[in-house]
């Protein structure tokens, strides 16, 4: 069997890769250029606000270059998890850009949209089946939860996307898909093993972080023959050694044997990493184990209110001293304060310098800075309330008289005017679960001609 | 004797796993450490779970994985990413009591 190549530019689409790894890449003559653009890492807000988490003009300049080399080689170029999170917003601003991108470049092209956002009511309709299960450890999915949540995407496997190839797309722009999908399924179209097909596409997703040095902003190339894939970074001063690519197996995973995806598992218990060059990792025995029943990921977030925060430091040793008291003392006045309102908030007190990066995973709990730093939050059903109460609970520590102070101009040293930030909505993921599916059902395409007229 | 994990190992770090796990991963300088490391069985649930105070069910598993000369373990996340009291959203740096851990080698 003839080898099929995969470029993979950049980790996520819109963190830039250097031309010439890219020129490099597009000389290996790939069959496909794919990117995974988006990830549940930076927090559910950018699912619940419809808001990606890369810039637009990143996301331009990645694509533009992507789509361009691609057009001239007459290769399928295919971003997965289009703006980030994969819902309905996200996607259509990917598509505006393509569609900005081909107007600027004379481009005309064939675009596949394939969408990842899943109905409400047809989650409850699959509640109600008993066909909605926890990823454990996310609880149960309840009615009144699925009720408050804004927006829910289904993770798409690698059908929708093999589809859209063979209806002829050139350019494939999906929803939220499964990572390593978007480098496998030209491969699996053609008759690759999808084990191997998946296991690349694992490892590409993340560009060069598997390569030594590590980059998520530089690219890599895989080639997949009928037993094994090998990977290759592009630039001449990273290696893919073993080791490098080995340890990214691991990487954000639970267990790196037994990687679970759409319709089945990626099983690496026979997985062999050897050295083939210099630079370059040849892998073998990687098996796709499909499961009894088709079953994707769905993810959701709810809207929990509106955030205000404050940024300040005290250098006092005095009131270091007694700072989770003080603390205590303040939520108290501005409960105190505010207890014939009726306000439904959440006031919380980071401590940079105790306890502030792992909160109740922190096993020290002596002070031994000099300075600490303090985040004053407040979250509250709409945005004025928690102004209201991010400010007074400002206000109140700044003036705050506690035990044995003696600095009584302040208490809180600010960095910035305006002290209080208004940060907007803030949501909370509210679905982790696995639907059994068909695995076309939820993933609609939509074609179309991209650019002038043909 | 007793050493401690940083100057056994070549990488400590911690990131989620999804948005309700977070995994660790240790590896080693070489091959001979690996080896020893998991003989004595230095990263295991107990270990974690006292390390990170946490209850021994809430150490969903510890994964010794060779190619990478790795041990793996895997917690549940205190919080959901992102919700309110989250402290770390990536969780990429709740590895710090791994990094000063003493074990018995």
């Amino acid at each position: 069997m003839k080898e099929l190549r995969v470029l993979s530019p950049t980790a996520i689409l819109g963190y830039g890769f250097p031309m010439a790894s890219f020129e490099e890449g597009m000389k290996r003559k790939p069959h496909v250029i794919a990117v995974d653009a988006g990830s549940t890492d930076p927090g559910p807000y950018y699912l619940g606000a419809g808001i990606s988490f890369t810039d637009a003009t990143a996301v331009k300049r990645d694509l533009s270059i992507m789509i361009e080399a691609a057009m001239k080689e007459d290769i399928p170029v295919i971003i997965g998890t289009a703006g980030g999170a994969g819902g309905e917003p996200h996607l259509q601003e990917v598509v505006d850009i393509i569609k900005a991108i081909a107007a600027e470049k004379k481009l005309t092209f064939k675009m596949a949209v394939i969408h990842a956002e899943i109905d409400k009511e047809m989650v409850a309709k699959k509640l109600a089946d008993g066909k909605v299960s926890p990823l454990h450890p996310a609880p149960e999915l309840t009615e009144g939860e699925l009720e408050e949540t804004e927006r829910i995407v289904g993770q798409m496997g690698l059908e929708p996307i093999i589809k859209a190839l063979d209806e002829g797309a050139q350019v494939i722009v999906a929803g939220r898909a499964y990572d390593p999908t978007v480098f496998a399924a030209l491969a699996v179209k053609e008759g690759y093993d999808t084990g191997l097909a998946l296991h690349m596409g694992k490892i590409l997703e993340c560009a060069s972080i598997a390569a030594t040095p590590g980059s998520g902003s530089d690219c890599m190339f895989g080639y997949l023959g009928d037993d094994y894939f090998k990977l290759e970074p592009l630039s001449p001063i990273r290696k893919c050694t073993t080791l490098s690519v080995a340890a990214h197996t691991l990487y954000e995973k639970t267990n790196p044997y037994v990687l679970p995806g759409p319709g089945g598992v990626i099983d690496l218990h026979d997985a062999k990493f050897e050295q083939e060059t210099d630079s370059m990792v040849k892998v073998t025995g990687s098996k796709f184990i499909p499961s009894d029943a088709y079953t994707i990921k769905l993810e959701g977030a709810k809207k929990v209110g509106y955030r205000t925060v404050s940024i300040a430091g005290t250098r006092d040793s005095i009131m270091i001293g007694q700072i989770d008291a003080i603390v205590e003392e303040v939520k108290e006045r501005v409960k105190d304060n505010f207890s014939d309102a009726d306000f439904d908030y959440y006031l919380d007190f980071k401590i940079y310098g105790k306890n502030a990066v792992m909160g109740s995973l922190e096993p020290m709990n002596e002070i031994t800075s000099h300075e600490i730093g303090i985040v004053i939050e407040a979250v509250a059903d709409t945005q004025q309330i928690a102004n209201t109460i991010c400010s007074f609970a400002r206000s109140t520590m700044l003036h705050y008289g506690y035990n044995g102070r003696i600095s009584t101009a302040g208490n809180l040293a600010f960095p910035y005017s305006p002290s209080d930030f208004k940060a907007g909505e803030v949501y909370a993921f509210s679905l982790y679960h696995v639907v059994e599916v068909d695995p076309y059902e939820l993933f609609p395409i939509d074609y179309m001609t991209v650019g002038e007229a043909l | 004797m007793k050493r401690r994990l940083k100057d056994i190992a070549e990488v400590i770090r911690s990131k989620n796993a999804g948005p309700y796990e977070l995994t660790f991963d240790i590896i080693f300088k070489d091959w001979e450490l690996f080896e020893t490391a998991c003989k004595h069985h230095i990263i295991n649930k107990q270990v974690i779970a006292s390390l990170y105070d946490i209850p021994i069910t809430d150490v969903i598993n510890i994964i010794e994985f060779k190619p990478a000369k790795a041990i793996k373990a895997t917690i549940v996340r205190p919080m959901a990413s992102g919700q309110l009291g989250e402290t770390d959203v990536y969780g990429a740096q709740q590895h710090a009591p791994l990094v000063d851990l003493e074990v018995p080698f």
